[in-house]
Formats: C-alpha cells, structure tokens, sequence
C-alpha cells in the first residue's frame, strides 16, 4: 500500500511536471526537435532541471541498499551497450520526431482527454504488445 | 546557423517543470528504489508478474490523473497535436516497440539514466535524439514545409 501510494504520488508530481514544462504539448517537442526551423530550445532546461536533481537523488541511491520506506533497491545492473538498445532507442526517436509525444507525454495528454493522445497510447500499447509477443516466440524456439 | 524562436522559448516554466519532473524521479528512486522509467512501468503491465501490477498502475494513474489534479486549480496548458491519424498510429507503433527493445524512454534514460551517468543510457538517449531531430528534418525540411 505504501509502495503504491509513493508510486502514485510520483506519477502524478512526474505529470505535473510534464504538464508545466510544456513538454506534454507535441507542438512545443517538435519546436525543440526542429533544429533546422525557428528552433525553441525550452526543453534542454526540463532536461536539465531534471537531471540537476537527479544527479543527487541518484548519487545518495547508488550507496544503499534499502530505500527510504526500507524496499529493495532495484536499479539497473546492466551496463552493456548492444545493438537491441541502440536499434530500439533508434526507432523509439523516429515515432517521437512524427508525433512529437515520447511515453509520458502521451499519457498525460490523454488524462487531458486528448482523442490523438488516446490513438497515440492504444498504439503504443499494442507495439509493447508486439514486442512482448516476438520476445516469447524468440524464448520458445531457443 | 540556428534561429532561435524567441517568441515560443520558455526557459522558465521547462526548468521548473524539470526540477518538478527530477523531484519524481528522485521520490521513486529514493521511496520505492526504482527508476522511474515510463516505458518500463507500463510495458511490465503487459507480462505481468504477481505481486508487481499494483505499483505500476498507480504510477499510470498518478501520470494521467495529473491533468484532472490540475483541472481543480487552473486552466490546462495548451497541447496541440499536429500529426494526423495515420501518423499518430505509426508513431505510437514506434515508440511502443522501440522503448521496449531499447528498454528506456526519454525518463528511464534520458532523465534517470543521465541523472545515473549510465553510459548504456547516454548511447540510447543519443540515439532517440538523433532520429528524432533526423525525423523532423526529413517531415518538415525535407519532404513537407
């Protein structure tokens, strides 16, 4: 129960923030992503406040082995750079430049009630979908 | 040359939506000890583990409630979606397949596994820039405009 009320409230401060920093808003992500147009550089600062404080966060995580509430840690283990990570996060930057949401931004816009958001989040929902698929019959006949 | 669009640049509000955005990130590595990657979150939805949906489904609702939260105090930002219906789909498709192979979004990684110095995340997050910068040039520059 605590672990899903910290989860729920770090969701919606997430949401929050998306919503402030403009980058829930697909014209304002293409006005960044537009470098050869009239270019709007505002979401290098989201990126930047947020790594300002989670430099921090995650330099204090890094050293214990229990959270705050006493959970496990589960951060990643793996630092290997393969071609899975590089060909996904590839297509992952195509999908974000056409429709200019990324995962987050696509939710928030949809609590919003924005229809495209809601295409955009069945989509995306369905290529996990796809994965999850391909990955199990990738399982199964090794 | 770049030409900077002043009149839509807005340094403030990104860097107060940013700090808001890191003190998430920082509540969920710190509280519950994880990365507050959105792809993950949601694509474990999809090969669920017992005892490992509750979290998750509280986060979503956490990120689409955020909207409804602000709604009680003020008007909603402006969104505006450009992309029509096939685009949207095909850019949904993307994103869905391609955070799940590359196991990170622009939160996991791009803020989190930044944040963490990771350097399998600064060779994603280099990556979905780059073909995100790319895409735009090709639809706006290149093909459209």
């Amino acid at each position: 129960m605590k672990y899903s009320l910290s989860a729920f409230g770090a969701g919606l401060v997430f949401g929050l923030g998306l919503l402030i920093s403009g980058m829930a808003n697909p014209e304002k992500v293409l006005g960044f992503l537009d470098i050869a147009g009239l270019w709007d550089p505002s979401l290098a600062f989201v990126m930047g406040g947020a790594i300002l404080v989670g430099f921090f966060a995650f330099a204090i995580a890094r050293k214990r082995t229990l959270s705050f509430l006493g959970f496990h840690m589960k951060l990643p283990a793996s630092d290997r750079v393969d071609t899975r990570l590089v060909i996904g996060s590839l297509m992952f930057g195509a999908g974000w430049g056409i429709a200019g949401f990324c995962p987050g931004p696509g939710l928030v816009a949809l609590g919003a009630g924005e229809i495209k958001a809601a295409v955009f989040v069945a989509s995306m929902i369905a290529g996990m979908v796809i994965f999850e698929m391909i990955e199990s019959s990738r399982r199964r006949t090794q | 040359m770049i030409d900077i669009s002043w009149n839509s640049f807005t340094p403030w509000s990104a860097l107060t939506g940013g700090l808001l955005i890191g003190l998430a990130a920082a509540s969920f590595v710190l509280l519950n000890g994880r990365i507050a990657g959105i792809s993950g979150v949601l694509g474990g939805l999809l090969a669920p583990r017992s005892g490992d949906i509750g979290w998750r489904i509280a986060f979503i609702l956490g990120l689409v409630g955020a909207p409804v939260a602000w709604l009680m105090m003020t008007e909603l930002p402006a969104i505006r979606i450009e992309a029509d219906y096939p685009a949207i789909i095909a850019a949904g498709l993307l994103v869905g397949v391609g955070t799940r192979y590359g196991s990170g979004c622009t939160s996991g990684h791009g803020v989190c596994g930044l944040s963490r110095l990771s350097p399998r995340s600064l060779v994603a997050t280099l990556s979905f820039m780059g073909t995100g910068f790319v895409t735009v040039y090709l639809i706006r520059h290149a093909f459209g405009g």
